[in-house]
């Protein structure tokens, strides 16, 4: 517990810590924003674009069902995307300034 | 305690099993015994695992965080296993079996949901938080006032949502076997006491688990029996679907006049296509708001990243967990076609208007029927997993809330964190017990009260309350004390006053009109011609004109007295046995429907206004999340902007370091 305290700003400050910081923003509120737009068209398609998901496309299958499972296909390539690049990428990173955490900026 | 613990096993057995069953169920008298053994062994094996989770319970890390020791794997279905509620269960297979593509549509955004938690949420929180909510909040900003109202914004939730489970529990177990409600609320009330109490996180997560895996091989056996026959052809099962006459009629009904010039083979492939159930697009992008939104703010959600070593298995568990529940949804949409196709939509509404029955009464059905060993055997096998379900959900709810009393409230605020660990765990079984008995007494004294809104009202105040402030205390540098205030009190506020002015509240004068139309009938109507929207605020409050669509005119109907008096003269007349059962079936519903409507006429005679004092709603919309939502983003900015918090701009550096790194995270408890 008595551990002496890194010096937080200067890790902050450390370019490995903003190459990651920037990596991660970009990626992450990048998947966010398309995630959110994607499952949104779903219930502003089935309100507005009623004529579209009637469309039937094989037997009684029509759009709208297919739109509808597709959210499903994409949440899930959604995750595993990101958890790929996060075990990949984020993880060494993060784990290489964690590990010299006490020397960037000398210890307070 | 540990001693205890088997005694106190046994009474919790005997209270959920074997206490008064008389009355009515799905289940004929002489199948109760195996409801009952179903029960008993589902009952048995969860006490075992708390037997032997509360020998290895001593610490507060083990109470509230299971030791940091559970695995990203355990932990995605334990989170299945705390999201899968009844409602999410039951509901959705139900709301597909009567309104076909809504009902399915209806469950996307609980998994989308999960996109959120995983990307911004989960990993930060576990790399900075202890066991709490107001762990999260209070890192960078003054802890008393930041635990304090975490802690009361946890306990909200989580009574919201509790009060729902507790109720519609106990409708559903007195549906199914005929336990008496007040009996199933004790019993899930004390079975889930024992669970926390003794095993607390470890007990609760296994329980979690086991019932998570329990409903999905339920579900995948449905849904092969239901498939089978149909080859397991998409096309091929949708097509039965489409030509299914029950189907067919159940759509005709719902879409009234306009059905008149659709063929039989229109109308079925109507049930596949949207607008049946949901009919206002805004109410559905604000319910998606506060899904997609909510649900990362949900404490018992967020409770559950501190069980796991670090924010690796964190993001590994969220992971399973969308593999668990997207996989759980796409096998009601067969559950829900199933039942319809199988059952009927009207013999699923016929034992319970909202379709929760549908998936137990299909279980029922697919194993041999309502007079086979087999058929009575699943539906217990289900009724039984919904009652574990239930057990499961209100144990991590009370443990959410549990841990805001004894740890933010008690130990953070009250004793300034100086507790020594054998308090600290005394304050946490104390705490459950109380959250316990107030479970109990609020789900007992809710009977009969119309909670459906409760639940939405839970994700809603996650989303507009909890939600921004988690994140911007997480990603914007000036975010302090005063925003994360400023933001859930009026997030919170704003979320619960829309709701208690929406449509989902009962109006006494609505309901004295449709209990008069029951029983004395309509006047024929004249066509009402489409109305325009005055503008968007008219979609949401009543101050002015909204979008109506045209009403075409419509014929008088008799009303359920007239109809049951001409019934009654031609059972008189009639003597084909097949005919005049028919024709006494019809004549019991009628006076079911009499009894009903006379029944809400005396309720609220007299009665102009409901609880709230409205005679009608104020607020359009059922869901809130549309204005609530940006009104606690906009709160929590303008809080941190007109007052300065130099403690927490200061923290910014070690909070932003430490979530992306994973430095100092709390870490597993060594065994």
């Amino acid at each position: 517990m008595a551990s002496p305290q890194p010096d937080w700003a200067a890790i902050d400050r450390d370019p490995r810590f903003q190459a990651l910081h920037k990596k991660k923003t970009s990626f992450l509120w990048g998947l966010m924003v398309f995630s959110i737009v994607y499952y949104f068209l779903l219930p502003v398609g089935a309100a507005y674009f009623q004529d579209l998901f009637k469309i039937k496309v094989w037997g009684a299958l029509n759009v709208g069902l297919l739109f509808a499972l597709s959210e499903f296909i994409v949440a899930w390539v959604v995750a595993a995307i990101y958890a790929k690049r996060a075990n990949r990428e984020f993880d060494a990173m993060a784990a290489e300034i964690a590990l010299d955490a006490h020397k960037i900026g000398g210890s307070k | 305690m540990g001693r205890l613990t088997p005694y106190f096993m046994g009474a919790a057995a005997f209270l959920a099993s074997g206490l008064a069953f008389a009355g009515e169920g799905a289940v004929a008298d002489q199948w109760k015994w195996l409801t009952f053994a179903v029960f008993g062994g589902i009952i048995a094996l969860t006490m075992y695992i708390t037997w032997r989770a509360s020998k290895r319970v001593h610490s507060t890390s083990e109470f509230y965080a299971a030791g940091r020791s559970v695995s990203g794997f355990q932990n995605g279905w334990a989170i299945a296993g705390d999201y899968l509620s009844a409602a999410s269960f039951l509901g959705i297979a139900g709301l597909i079996s009567l309104y076909g593509y809504d009902g399915f549509m209806y469950s996307v955004g609980f998994l989308v949901a999960y996109i959120t938690v995983l990307l911004v949420i989960a990993e930060p929180c576990r790399n900075i938080g202890k066991y709490t909510l107001g762990d999260i909040l209070a890192f960078r900003n003054d802890p008393k006032k930041t635990k304090t109202i975490a802690a009361i914004s946890t306990i909200t939730v989580s009574i919201f949502y509790l009060t729902a489970q507790m109720v519609g529990g106990g409708v559903l177990i007195k549906t199914l076997i005929g336990i008496d409600y007040e009996v199933s609320v004790i019993g899930v009330g004390v079975l889930m006491l024992a669970y926390v109490v003794f095993g607390g996180m470890v007990a609760t997560t296994w329980v979690q688990i086991v019932k998570a895996i329990l409903l999905v091989v339920a579900s995948l056996v449905m849904v092969a029996l239901v498939w089978a026959p149909y080859g397991f052809s998409l096309p091929g099962i949708l097509d039965h679907v489409i030509h299914d006459d029950g189907i067919q009629k159940q759509v005709a009904k719902l879409l009234g006049t306009s059905a008149a010039n659709m063929t039989p083979e229109e109308l079925g492939q109507r049930f596949l296509e949207p607008g049946l159930f949901l009919k206002n697009p805004i109410d559905q992008i604000s319910l998606g708001m506060a899904l997609v939104l909510g649900t990362a703010g949900l404490p018992h959600i967020l409770m559950r990243f501190f069980t796991v070593p670090n924010a690796q298995e964190a993001r590994k568990s969220v992971v399973w967990a969308m593999v668990i529940i997207g996989g759980f949804y796409v096998l009601t949409l067969f559950l829900g076609l199933g039942a319809a196709l199988n059952v009927g939509p009207a013999n699923i509404i016929a034992l319970d208007k909202g379709g929760n029955m549908a998936a137990p009464i299909l279980a029922q059905y697919l194993g041999g029927g309502a007079d086979s060993m087999m058929g009575n055997f699943f539906l217990a096998f289900v009724a039984a997993v919904a009652f574990a379900t239930i057990v499961a959900v209100v144990a991590g709810l009370v443990l959410a809330s549990a841990s805001a009393m004894a740890h933010d409230i008690y130990v953070g605020v009250i004793r300034g964190n100086h507790a020594t660990p054998n308090e600290q765990v005394t304050a946490a079984r104390v705490a459950s017990v109380i959250v316990g008995i107030v479970a109990i007494v609020i789900g007992i004294a809710a009977k009969g009260q119309n909670v459906a809104h409760l639940v939405g009202m839970a994700f809603a105040v996650a989303a507009s309350g909890n939600l921004p402030a988690v994140l911007l205390t997480l990603y914007w540098k000036r975010c302090n004390t005063w925003g994360i205030m400023l933001g859930m009190l009026v997030g919170s506020f704003s979320a619960i006053a829309l709701v208690m002015m929406s449509p989902n509240l009962t109006y006494p004068k609505a309901v004295i009109k449709d209990a008069t139309a029951v029983l004395d009938g309509t006047p024929a109507k004249e066509a009402v011609p489409a109305k325009a929207s005055e503008g968007f605020v008219c979609e949401l409050f009543a101050v002015c004109q909204n979008a109506e669509a045209a009403k075409p005119a419509a014929e008088a109907k008799p009303g359920a007295v007239e109809k049951l008096a001409t019934l009654n003269q031609k059972i008189a007349t009639l003597t084909d046995p097949a005919e005049l059962d028919k024709a006494k079936a019809d004549a019991g519903k009628l006076e079911k429907d009499i009894k009903k409507a006379q029944d809400d006429l005396k309720k609220f005679e007299g009665q102009t206004t409901n609880l709230v004092g409205l005679e009608k709603p104020f607020f359009r919309l059922k869901n809130p999340g549309i204005i609530s939502i940006p009104l606690g983003f906009l709160m929590v900015i303008l809080g941190s902007l007109l007052f300065r918090d130099k403690r927490a701009e200061a923290m910014w550096d070690e909070l932003y370091v430490r979530q992306n790194t994973g430095i100092q995270a709390e870490g597993a408890v060594a065994h």
